[in-house]
């Protein structure tokens, strides 16, 4: 691709199209590939977010009335995929990777520009893709894990296209991973040190390890699932020979550490959030750098957990569980240092702040269920069960969903700006909130009575816990009704924000809102102290 | 000629940053490759586990010869050599000599493949064979296809160094380092899958 033109325009500026149009061109812009990242994102998360309902509304009655058998197992496969493929991954690393860690390094643009435009560009095919194949012969059955021999056994068709749809996201997430490592590491301000970066980097830096080191391992597991399927050899196949559990490790090296990818930068937009909102220093920044990093190694060796049913030796189980058990200590690190930021800080209450507050209370509610299954006696009698479903969906909906709204509400007015409407804001989280837990902490006793997941058929003892847990689901998609209207009213007619209306002293806030196209008039501003609030700040004021 | 590289323009107007703006193209290559090593690192790690747990079910066929293999791992050690002669070459402004040791680097990755399809053709098993059979052509099929990818990249940059005004100069590196690397790169993986599969 060479274009020969004036070379004193070859900017992005001159390239690109302006105003809305540039969402859908294949910018260079980090800031635009962010939104483009999150819009698309949320536009899966609805899709995914129906899939779930549709899941909630079968299983208010013990029979499998609403939909077939068939189509309930397509559901769930989908809405998993959708959801943590793309909707989670993309959003909590792409979407707030992309718009805040060049400004976080001080620079212009990511390491990569080019790069990270393919790599956003391959989500949208493959996740209309992955959608579109439910209207072939229909969609993947085997739920997100595609477990042989399952996956070998049900219709061909939209299992490949799964495979196909997962190989492509999973190269974005990898491209991702490298351009941000490069950014963190190569692209930094000069005179900016490694220890005095915003905590987002640090999670990011971690997390992009962690797609490095172990999606192309995914990757590989799924050429060979594929070879297994439209090949007939036998990797997989017991009956030719094959090993069902060796699909299963590998699966799992990759599939345990992307609950880290996908809470890990969670972990680190919080510790943005809090210190702003309750006026205080982040709490024990060197603790929560090597805690980041602790969790990133113990991550990578703890993946046979999910396997404790799977024939697994006692040796095997021993070191896994141990491993297991020791995240706690570096989560638990994290935590802490979270509610000494909070304690005795001058708090706002206001929806960025409820939804982190929302997001530390759940996450330790599904931290503490996490440790539970850890121990191989607890988890053989609740493996496959609600229970799982209730501890995944307390991680992953209750502590990053509810951080990427908490980031939507902070950072809005910088991305836009225009503020966002408190009251719905504050509304949006109490619905979301009391919906979240009405629909999963039901689960938790679904599952220890023995209520299999991924079935659309259940025992009718369990029929009215299973209503309120629907009930729950369908306050949450309410939720969601106040928060695109918010949205749409503030883009249009939202109360101006200024630069800084959060008085924050991260670098994003030290320029324009909305930035302009190279981040900075002037050179970039290099902050020491992206959390010196306290002192030094108020004698500033 | 421009292109339309913004993160050069970018890394321009970063202030004193531009003296490094080169080498974290090569960083984010290391990082790819990297992750490329660990898809490999997966398919060892299933062989392996295969060969400890599962056994050769009676009367499979599942035997290597090992000439072949090691005329293949002489072939591209030597190909590395002669891969560096070529950056060497260009690093002194010989750009014929350079352009002259490229194309003998293909060439033996052209007899590697060769002598991998040969394999393939005479070996008593096919890919659908028994679980060890298909392990093998998986393995040496994705390396193959490294090689391959490799093979038409050192085509690609020796066609970029055919001209003293070609794109691949000494004040121009990258691209030949860049498929030096991963040359390297894929050299030493098949080491690695030369001892596992053919040795072990």
């Amino acid at each position: 691709m060479t274009i020969s033109i004036d070379p004193q325009k070859t900017n992005n500026e001159s390239l690109q199209p302006k105003g809305w149009l540039r969402y859908f061109s294949f910018s260079l812009d980090h800031k635009v590939i962010g939104i483009q990242y999150l819009v698309c994102g949320f536009l899966f998360y609805l899709i995914g977010g129906t899939l779930a309902s549709a899941i909630r509304i079968e299983l208010a009655s013990p029979m499998s009335d609403f939909m077939p058998r068939d189509v309930y197992n397509q559901v769930l496969t989908l809405h998993g995929t959708i959801m943590i493929f793309l909707w989670i991954v993309p959003v909590v690393n792409g979407a707030f990777g992309n718009y805040l860690i060049p400004f976080y390094v001080g620079a212009r643009d990511m390491a990569f520009p080019r790069l990270n435009a393919v790599a956003f560009w391959l989500i949208p095919p493959s996740g209309l893709m992955l959608v579109a194949s439910y209207f072939v012969e229909g969609a993947a059955q085997a739920g997100w894990t595609a477990y042989p021999p399952l996956s070998i056994t049900t219709p061909q068709s939209g299992q490949i296209i799964w495979i196909l749809s997962v190989l492509l996201l999973g190269g974005s997430s990898i491209f991702g991973g490298i351009n941000f490592i490069a950014t963190i590491i190569k692209l930094r301000r000069p005179g900016l040190k490694l220890m005095q970066l915003p905590m987002y980097c640090w999670a990011m830096l971690g997390t992009s390890l962690l797609v490095v080191l172990s999606t192309p391992v995914l990757a590989g597991t799924l050429i060979l699932l594929s070879f297994d399927i439209i090949a007939n050899t036998g990797f997989f196949n017991p009956v030719l020979g094959g090993n069902v559990v060796v699909y299963q490790h590998l699966f799992w090296f990759y599939s345990h550490p992307a609950v880290y990818i996908m809470v890990l930068p969670a972990f680190g937009l919080v510790s943005e959030i809090l210190p702003v909102h309750a006026r205080k220093p982040l709490f024990g920044y060197t603790t929560m750098v090597f805690s980041i990093m602790g969790i990133v190694v113990l991550g990578l060796v703890v993946w046979a957990h999910h396997m404790f049913t799977s024939g697994t030796p006692p040796w095997m189980r021993l070191f896994f569980t141990i491993a297991t058990a020791f995240i706690a200590v570096p989560t638990g690190i994290k935590f802490f240092n979270w509610v000494a930021t909070l304690w005795g800080g001058k708090i706002s209450i206001n929806s960025a702040m409820l939804f982190s507050c929302g997001f530390i209370i759940n996450f330790v509610f599904g931290g503490i269920t996490g440790v539970a299954l850890a121990q191989v006696p607890f988890d053989i009698h609740v493996h496959d069960t609600y229970f799982v479903v209730a501890h995944f969906h307390y991680i992953v909906y209750g502590g990053t969903v509810f951080i990427i709204f908490s980031s939507i509400y902070h950072w809005f007015p910088k991305v836009t700006g225009k503020m966002l409407n408190e009251k719905l804001g504050i509304l949006h989280f109490i619905i979301t909130f009391i919906g979240f837990n009405l629909c999963f902490a039901p689960q938790h006793w679904l599952g220890l009575n023995g209520m299999p997941r991924r079935v659309a058929e259940y025992d009718p003892q369990f029929q009215f816990v299973n209503q309120i847990s629907s009930l729950g689901a369908l306050l949450m998609a309410i939720s969601t009704i106040p928060f695109l209207i918010n949205v749409f009213l503030s883009v249009r007619n939202g109360k101006d924000a200024g630069d800084n209306p959060w008085n924050a002293l991260t670098p994003e806030w030290l320029t324009s809102s909305p930035p302009p196209v190279e981040n900075w008039e002037g050179e970039a501003p290099l902050v020491e102290e992206p959390y010196g609030y306290g002192k030094e700040f108020s004698e500033q004021k | 000629m421009t292109t339309l590289d913004s993160s050069n323009e970018i890394q321009k107007n970063n202030s004193e940053a531009n003296e490094t703006h080169n080498d974290f193209r090569m960083f984010g290559l290391i990082t790819f490759l990297i992750a490329d090593g660990m898809t490999f690192a997966g398919f060892f790690a299933a062989y392996l586990t295969y060969k400890a747990v599962n056994p050769l079910p009676d009367g499979a066929i599942y035997e290597l010869e090992l000439p072949i293999p090691t005329l293949n791992t002489i072939l591209l050690l030597v190909s590395s050599a002669t891969f560096h002669k070529a950056g060497k070459a260009l690093l002194k402004d010989k750009n014929s000599d350079s352009q002259k040791w490229l194309f003998i680097t293909a060439f033996l990755g052209i007899i590697f493949l060769i002598c991998q399809l040969f394999e393939y053709f005479h070996l008593p098993f096919g890919l659908t064979d028994n679980l060890f059979a298909s392990t093998f052509y998986a393995l040496t099929g994705f390396h193959g296809l490294h090689v391959t990818l490799g093979t038409l990249m050192i085509l690609i940059i020796s066609w970029q160094s055919r001209i003293n005004g070609g794109r691949l100069t000494s004040q121009n590196m990258f691209p030949l380092e860049a498929v030096e690397l991963y040359w390297h790169f894929v050299d030493g993986i098949w080491v690695i899958l030369f001892i596992i599969l053919y040795l072990l």
